[in-house]
Protein backbone atom coordinates (compact mmCIF):
# COMPACT_ATOMS: atom_id res chain seq x y z
CA UNK A 1 0.00 0.00 0.00
CA UNK A 2 1.76 3.06 -0.64
CA UNK A 3 0.85 6.32 0.73
CA UNK A 4 0.45 9.24 -1.65
CA UNK A 5 -0.32 13.23 -0.75
CA UNK A 6 -3.61 14.08 -1.85
CA UNK A 7 -2.48 17.87 -2.67
CA UNK A 8 0.44 16.28 -5.40
CA UNK A 9 -1.16 15.82 -8.77
CA UNK A 10 1.82 14.77 -10.58
CA UNK A 11 2.23 12.16 -7.84
CA UNK A 12 -1.17 11.09 -8.10
CA UNK A 13 -1.15 10.86 -11.69
CA UNK A 14 1.88 8.43 -11.76
CA UNK A 15 1.77 6.69 -8.61
CA UNK A 16 -0.07 3.48 -10.65
CA UNK A 17 2.65 3.11 -12.75
CA UNK A 18 5.20 1.60 -10.59
CA UNK A 19 2.52 -1.34 -9.58
CA UNK A 20 1.54 -0.73 -5.48
CA UNK A 21 -1.07 -3.57 -4.79
CA UNK A 22 -2.89 -0.37 -3.28
CA UNK A 23 -2.38 3.19 -3.38
CA UNK A 24 -3.78 5.52 -0.30
CA UNK A 25 -4.63 9.25 -1.55
CA UNK A 26 -3.85 10.96 1.66
CA UNK A 27 -5.87 13.93 2.62
CA UNK A 28 -4.75 13.72 6.51
CA UNK A 29 -1.49 14.38 7.35
CA UNK A 30 0.76 15.28 4.63
CA UNK A 31 -2.26 18.09 3.84
CA UNK A 32 -1.98 21.44 5.67
CA UNK A 33 -5.03 22.75 7.01
CA UNK A 34 -5.21 25.67 4.49
CA UNK A 35 -5.26 23.04 1.72
CA UNK A 36 -7.66 20.89 2.62
CA UNK A 37 -10.42 21.85 0.78
CA UNK A 38 -8.22 21.60 -2.54
CA UNK A 39 -6.75 18.33 -1.60
CA UNK A 40 -10.27 16.55 -1.00
CA UNK A 41 -11.20 18.51 -4.60
CA UNK A 42 -8.01 16.61 -6.58
CA UNK A 43 -8.59 13.16 -4.83
CA UNK A 44 -12.06 12.84 -6.07
CA UNK A 45 -11.71 14.21 -9.01
CA UNK A 46 -8.21 11.66 -9.99
CA UNK A 47 -10.84 8.81 -8.73
CA UNK A 48 -13.90 9.81 -10.75
CA UNK A 49 -10.83 10.33 -13.60
CA UNK A 50 -7.79 8.56 -13.97
CA UNK A 51 -8.02 4.80 -15.22
CA UNK A 52 -6.12 3.35 -11.82
CA UNK A 53 -6.47 -0.61 -13.20
CA UNK A 54 -6.91 -3.12 -10.54
CA UNK A 55 -5.21 -1.24 -7.95
CA UNK A 56 -6.87 -0.67 -4.86
CA UNK A 57 -7.86 2.57 -4.71
CA UNK A 58 -8.06 3.88 -0.93
CA UNK A 59 -8.20 7.42 0.84
CA UNK A 60 -6.92 8.35 3.95
CA UNK A 61 -9.73 11.31 5.60
CA UNK A 62 -8.95 12.93 8.14
CA UNK A 63 -10.86 12.71 12.00
CA UNK A 64 -14.76 12.63 11.79
CA UNK A 65 -14.79 15.08 14.79
CA UNK A 66 -12.53 17.68 12.69
CA UNK A 67 -14.29 20.32 10.44
CA UNK A 68 -12.65 18.54 7.48
CA UNK A 69 -13.85 14.67 7.82
CA UNK A 70 -17.65 14.23 6.81
CA UNK A 71 -16.79 16.27 3.48
CA UNK A 72 -14.47 13.78 2.93
CA UNK A 73 -16.21 11.20 3.14
CA UNK A 74 -18.99 12.29 1.40
CA UNK A 75 -16.23 13.26 -1.64
CA UNK A 76 -14.82 10.04 -1.85
CA UNK A 77 -17.79 7.59 -1.62
CA UNK A 78 -19.29 10.19 -4.26
CA UNK A 79 -16.30 9.64 -6.45
CA UNK A 80 -16.50 5.37 -5.81
CA UNK A 81 -13.15 5.18 -3.58
CA UNK A 82 -12.67 1.03 -3.14
CA UNK A 83 -11.30 1.60 0.86
CA UNK A 84 -11.64 4.42 3.42
CA UNK A 85 -8.84 4.62 5.56
CA UNK A 86 -9.70 6.02 9.53
CA UNK A 87 -7.28 7.39 10.81
CA UNK A 88 -6.25 7.28 14.66
CA UNK A 89 -9.04 4.83 15.69
CA UNK A 90 -9.29 4.04 19.29
CA UNK A 91 -12.89 2.77 19.73
CA UNK A 92 -15.45 0.44 18.00
CA UNK A 93 -17.74 3.46 18.45
CA UNK A 94 -15.85 5.50 15.82
CA UNK A 95 -15.71 2.75 13.42
CA UNK A 96 -19.85 2.74 13.51
CA UNK A 97 -19.98 6.56 13.71
CA UNK A 98 -18.00 6.45 10.25
CA UNK A 99 -20.14 3.63 8.88
CA UNK A 100 -23.35 5.78 9.60
CA UNK A 101 -21.29 8.66 7.70
CA UNK A 102 -20.50 6.15 4.34
CA UNK A 103 -24.34 5.00 3.95
CA UNK A 104 -25.82 8.35 4.50
CA UNK A 105 -23.69 9.00 1.00
CA UNK A 106 -24.22 5.39 -0.81
CA UNK A 107 -27.92 6.07 0.07
CA UNK A 108 -27.65 9.37 -1.59
CA UNK A 109 -26.15 7.80 -4.90
CA UNK A 110 -27.33 4.31 -4.81
CA UNK A 111 -24.74 2.43 -3.97
CA UNK A 112 -25.51 1.04 -0.49
CA UNK A 113 -22.69 -1.45 0.63
CA UNK A 114 -19.60 -0.38 -1.73
CA UNK A 115 -17.27 1.31 0.42
CA UNK A 116 -15.08 -0.61 2.90
CA UNK A 117 -13.06 0.57 5.66
CA UNK A 118 -9.68 0.32 7.02
CA UNK A 119 -8.97 1.69 10.58
CA UNK A 120 -5.48 2.65 11.49
CA UNK A 121 -4.64 1.98 15.34
CA UNK A 122 -1.84 4.58 16.37
CA UNK A 123 -2.41 4.86 20.54
CA UNK A 124 -2.24 2.78 23.19
CA UNK A 125 -6.05 2.57 23.63
CA UNK A 126 -6.52 1.57 20.41
CA UNK A 127 -4.21 -1.35 20.19
CA UNK A 128 -6.12 -2.19 23.65
CA UNK A 129 -9.51 -2.38 21.48
CA UNK A 130 -7.88 -3.71 18.46
CA UNK A 131 -10.45 -6.62 18.12
CA UNK A 132 -13.32 -4.50 19.24
CA UNK A 133 -12.27 -2.49 16.12
CA UNK A 134 -11.89 -5.21 13.86
CA UNK A 135 -15.21 -6.34 14.15
CA UNK A 136 -17.16 -3.23 14.61
CA UNK A 137 -18.79 -3.55 10.91
CA UNK A 138 -19.14 -5.57 8.11
CA UNK A 139 -17.39 -3.11 5.94
CA UNK A 140 -13.74 -3.48 7.48
CA UNK A 141 -11.63 -4.97 5.80
CA UNK A 142 -8.10 -4.44 7.46
CA UNK A 143 -6.46 -2.75 10.59
CA UNK A 144 -3.22 -0.86 9.96
CA UNK A 145 -0.83 -0.20 12.59
CA UNK A 146 0.48 3.90 12.49
CA UNK A 147 3.84 3.86 14.49
CA UNK A 148 4.72 7.44 14.70
CA UNK A 149 1.97 8.41 16.87
CA UNK A 150 1.82 5.13 18.71
CA UNK A 151 5.58 5.49 19.34
CA UNK A 152 5.00 9.05 20.85
CA UNK A 153 1.26 8.17 22.60
CA UNK A 154 4.01 5.27 24.35
CA UNK A 155 6.32 8.19 25.26
CA UNK A 156 9.15 6.06 23.40
CA UNK A 157 11.16 6.60 19.98
CA UNK A 158 11.20 4.32 16.67
CA UNK A 159 14.40 2.12 16.77
CA UNK A 160 15.74 0.20 13.70
CA UNK A 161 14.79 -3.20 15.45
CA UNK A 162 11.30 -1.82 16.37
CA UNK A 163 10.79 -3.78 19.79
CA UNK A 164 8.76 -0.64 20.88
CA UNK A 165 6.03 -1.78 18.26
CA UNK A 166 6.46 -5.52 19.18
CA UNK A 167 2.96 -6.35 21.45
CA UNK A 168 1.30 -3.75 19.18
CA UNK A 169 2.25 -5.52 15.77
CA UNK A 170 1.85 -8.69 17.58
CA UNK A 171 -2.00 -7.54 18.56
CA UNK A 172 -3.05 -6.32 14.90
CA UNK A 173 -2.22 -9.31 13.78
CA UNK A 174 -4.36 -11.76 16.14
CA UNK A 175 -6.75 -8.96 15.85
CA UNK A 176 -7.19 -9.00 12.56
CA UNK A 177 -6.86 -12.96 12.24
CA UNK A 178 -9.63 -13.63 15.03
CA UNK A 179 -11.74 -11.30 12.90
CA UNK A 180 -11.16 -12.41 9.52
CA UNK A 181 -9.82 -9.66 8.13
CA UNK A 182 -6.47 -8.46 6.59
CA UNK A 183 -3.36 -6.69 8.81
CA UNK A 184 -1.19 -4.16 7.41
CA UNK A 185 1.91 -2.80 9.23
CA UNK A 186 3.32 0.68 9.28
CA UNK A 187 5.96 2.81 7.17
CA UNK A 188 9.40 2.53 7.06
CA UNK A 189 10.54 6.50 6.02
CA UNK A 190 14.27 6.15 6.01
CA UNK A 191 14.69 6.01 1.78
CA UNK A 192 18.93 5.59 2.69
CA UNK A 193 18.48 2.79 4.99
CA UNK A 194 17.17 -0.43 2.23
CA UNK A 195 18.83 -2.52 4.84
CA UNK A 196 16.81 -2.12 7.90
CA UNK A 197 13.66 -1.79 6.00
CA UNK A 198 14.42 -5.44 4.52
CA UNK A 199 14.83 -6.70 7.75
CA UNK A 200 11.53 -4.82 9.09
CA UNK A 201 9.69 -6.16 5.89
CA UNK A 202 11.26 -9.73 6.87
CA UNK A 203 10.35 -9.43 10.55
CA UNK A 204 6.73 -8.23 9.98
CA UNK A 205 6.17 -11.02 7.29
CA UNK A 206 7.22 -13.18 9.74
CA UNK A 207 4.63 -12.10 12.37
CA UNK A 208 1.95 -12.46 9.73
CA UNK A 209 1.12 -9.47 9.03
CA UNK A 210 -0.75 -9.10 4.93
CA UNK A 211 1.57 -6.13 3.80
CA UNK A 212 3.10 -3.34 4.23
CA UNK A 213 2.46 0.26 4.31
CA UNK A 214 5.09 2.22 1.75
CA UNK A 215 5.84 5.76 0.65
CA UNK A 216 8.12 5.71 -2.44
CA UNK A 217 7.83 3.00 -5.20
CA UNK A 218 11.59 2.35 -4.53
CA UNK A 219 10.35 0.37 -1.99
CA UNK A 220 7.51 -1.84 -3.71
CA UNK A 221 10.77 -4.06 -4.96
CA UNK A 222 11.80 -4.86 -1.35
CA UNK A 223 8.38 -5.96 -0.03
CA UNK A 224 7.97 -8.23 -3.45
CA UNK A 225 10.79 -9.43 -2.92
CA UNK A 226 9.80 -11.15 0.66
CA UNK A 227 6.32 -11.66 0.58
CA UNK A 228 6.19 -12.82 -3.24
CA UNK A 229 7.08 -16.85 -3.02
CA UNK A 230 10.13 -18.40 -4.49
CA UNK A 231 9.87 -20.89 -7.28
CA UNK A 232 10.70 -23.53 -4.36
CA UNK A 233 8.45 -22.43 -2.09
CA UNK A 234 5.39 -22.61 -4.95
CA UNK A 235 6.39 -26.17 -5.88
CA UNK A 236 6.66 -27.17 -2.57
CA UNK A 237 3.28 -25.81 -1.89
CA UNK A 238 1.91 -27.68 -4.92
CA UNK A 239 3.39 -31.00 -3.91
CA UNK A 240 2.13 -30.28 -0.48
CA UNK A 241 -1.91 -29.67 -2.16
CA UNK A 242 -1.48 -32.76 -4.67
CA UNK A 243 -0.70 -34.84 -1.97
CA UNK A 244 -3.17 -33.93 -0.17
CA UNK A 245 -5.70 -34.50 -2.66
CA UNK A 246 -4.43 -38.07 -3.48
CA UNK A 247 -4.62 -38.96 0.33
CA UNK A 248 -8.25 -37.46 0.55
CA UNK A 249 -9.46 -39.81 -2.56
CA UNK A 250 -7.97 -42.84 -0.72
CA UNK A 251 -10.05 -41.38 2.42
CA UNK A 252 -6.98 -40.41 4.40
CA UNK A 253 -6.49 -36.75 6.19
CA UNK A 254 -2.40 -37.06 6.77
CA UNK A 255 -0.18 -37.61 4.37
CA UNK A 256 3.76 -37.51 4.33
CA UNK A 257 5.71 -35.44 1.63
CA UNK A 258 9.13 -35.44 1.33
CA UNK A 259 9.14 -37.34 4.84
CA UNK A 260 7.59 -34.42 6.45
CA UNK A 261 4.13 -35.19 8.08
CA UNK A 262 1.16 -32.82 6.44
CA UNK A 263 -1.44 -32.09 8.04
CA UNK A 264 -4.66 -29.66 7.85
CA UNK A 265 -2.22 -26.46 9.01
CA UNK A 266 0.39 -27.16 6.54
CA UNK A 267 -2.10 -27.83 3.89
CA UNK A 268 -2.87 -23.91 4.73
CA UNK A 269 -0.08 -22.69 4.22
CA UNK A 270 0.57 -23.99 1.06
CA UNK A 271 -2.87 -22.90 -0.10
CA UNK A 272 -1.90 -19.30 1.27
CA UNK A 273 1.56 -19.70 -0.72
CA UNK A 274 -0.14 -20.54 -3.76
CA UNK A 275 -2.84 -17.75 -3.67
CA UNK A 276 -0.33 -15.41 -2.97
CA UNK A 277 1.99 -16.30 -6.05
CA UNK A 278 -1.33 -16.35 -8.01
CA UNK A 279 -2.44 -11.99 -6.69
CA UNK A 280 1.44 -11.18 -7.24
CA UNK A 281 0.93 -12.40 -10.76
CA UNK A 282 3.99 -15.50 -10.22
CA UNK A 283 1.55 -18.13 -11.60
CA UNK A 284 -1.68 -17.70 -13.45
CA UNK A 285 -5.10 -19.40 -11.95
CA UNK A 286 -5.07 -22.61 -14.40
CA UNK A 287 -1.38 -23.24 -12.89
CA UNK A 288 -2.71 -23.01 -9.59
CA UNK A 289 -5.04 -25.91 -10.21
CA UNK B 1 -17.15 37.04 -5.10
CA UNK B 2 -13.81 38.26 -3.99
CA UNK B 3 -10.25 37.33 -5.35
CA UNK B 4 -9.13 33.62 -4.85
CA UNK B 5 -6.05 31.23 -5.92
CA UNK B 6 -5.78 27.34 -5.85
CA UNK B 7 -3.36 25.29 -7.21
CA UNK B 8 0.94 25.19 -7.67
CA UNK B 9 3.47 25.80 -10.06
CA UNK B 10 4.70 22.26 -9.89
CA UNK B 11 5.29 19.67 -12.51
CA UNK B 12 1.53 18.09 -13.34
CA UNK B 13 0.24 21.06 -11.59
CA UNK B 14 -2.06 24.21 -12.58
CA UNK B 15 -2.19 27.69 -10.81
CA UNK B 16 -5.54 29.34 -11.12
CA UNK B 17 -6.14 32.59 -9.56
CA UNK B 18 -9.84 33.95 -10.03
CA UNK B 19 -11.31 37.46 -9.58
CA UNK B 20 -14.27 39.16 -9.83
CA UNK B 21 -15.40 40.59 -14.00
CA UNK B 22 -18.24 42.91 -14.79
CA UNK B 23 -19.43 40.50 -17.91
CA UNK B 24 -18.24 37.51 -19.09
CA UNK B 25 -15.60 34.67 -18.31
CA UNK B 26 -12.01 36.12 -19.19
CA UNK B 27 -9.08 32.88 -19.63
CA UNK B 28 -6.18 33.95 -19.58
CA UNK B 29 -3.58 31.05 -20.21
CA UNK B 30 0.23 30.62 -19.99
CA UNK B 31 1.21 26.59 -20.56
CA UNK B 32 3.89 25.64 -22.44
CA UNK B 33 1.46 23.22 -24.10
CA UNK B 34 -1.00 26.31 -25.41
CA UNK B 35 -0.20 25.47 -28.81
CA UNK B 36 -1.01 22.01 -28.62
CA UNK B 37 -3.78 22.02 -25.71
CA UNK B 38 -4.54 25.49 -24.88
CA UNK B 39 -8.26 25.46 -26.69
CA UNK B 40 -8.77 22.25 -24.50
CA UNK B 41 -7.41 23.92 -21.25
CA UNK B 42 -9.49 26.51 -21.54
CA UNK B 43 -12.77 24.84 -22.54
CA UNK B 44 -12.33 22.41 -19.06
CA UNK B 45 -11.78 25.94 -17.29
CA UNK B 46 -14.66 27.45 -19.23
CA UNK B 47 -17.28 23.99 -18.09
CA UNK B 48 -16.12 23.58 -15.01
CA UNK B 49 -16.89 27.54 -14.05
CA UNK B 50 -20.22 26.98 -15.84
CA UNK B 51 -21.11 23.83 -13.86
CA UNK B 52 -20.75 26.05 -10.46
CA UNK B 53 -22.75 28.56 -11.75
CA UNK B 54 -20.02 31.43 -12.13
CA UNK B 55 -20.38 33.42 -15.40
CA UNK B 56 -18.89 36.58 -14.81
CA UNK B 57 -15.18 36.17 -13.94
CA UNK B 58 -11.69 36.76 -14.63
CA UNK B 59 -9.27 33.64 -14.70
CA UNK B 60 -5.45 33.51 -14.83
CA UNK B 61 -4.28 30.19 -15.29
CA UNK B 62 -0.64 29.47 -15.40
CA UNK B 63 -0.96 25.43 -16.50
CA UNK B 64 2.60 22.72 -15.81
CA UNK B 65 1.28 20.06 -17.64
CA UNK B 66 -2.06 19.02 -15.51
CA UNK B 67 -4.43 16.58 -16.19
CA UNK B 68 -8.02 17.55 -17.58
CA UNK B 69 -8.98 16.15 -13.84
CA UNK B 70 -6.59 18.66 -12.05
CA UNK B 71 -7.93 21.55 -13.78
CA UNK B 72 -11.06 20.44 -12.97
CA UNK B 73 -10.21 20.64 -9.11
CA UNK B 74 -8.01 23.53 -8.77
CA UNK B 75 -10.59 25.84 -11.33
CA UNK B 76 -13.93 24.20 -8.42
CA UNK B 77 -11.80 24.91 -5.57
CA UNK B 78 -10.32 28.62 -6.85
CA UNK B 79 -14.32 28.99 -7.23
CA UNK B 80 -15.19 27.91 -4.37
CA UNK B 81 -12.83 30.03 -1.98
CA UNK B 82 -13.91 33.15 -4.45
CA UNK B 83 -17.57 32.62 -3.71
CA UNK B 84 -17.74 30.87 -0.45
CA UNK B 85 -20.20 28.61 -1.41
CA UNK B 86 -18.67 25.03 -1.06
CA UNK B 87 -19.62 21.54 -3.18
CA UNK B 88 -20.18 18.98 -0.89
CA UNK B 89 -22.59 19.38 2.52
CA UNK B 90 -21.67 20.32 5.69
Amino acid sequence: MMFVPGNNPGMMADAHIYGPDSIMLDLEDSVTMAEKDAARLLVYNALKTIDYGTTEMVVRINPLNTPYGKKDVEAVVKAGVDVIRMPKTETAEEVRELEAEILKVEEEIGAVGRTQIMAAIESALGIVNAYAIATASKRMMGIALGAEDYSANLKTNRTPGGAELLLAREQIVVAARAAGIACFDTVYSNLDDMETFRKEVELIKTLGFDGKSIINPRQIEVVNSVFVPTEKEINKARAVIAGIKEARAKGSGVISVNGKMVDRPVVLRAERTIALAVAAGVISEEEAL
Amino acid sequence: MKEASAGTLESGDILIQIAPAQKGLEIELQSSVAAQFGRQIKEVIKDTLEGLGVEDAYVKAVDKGALDCTIRARVTAAAVRATGKDVWKD
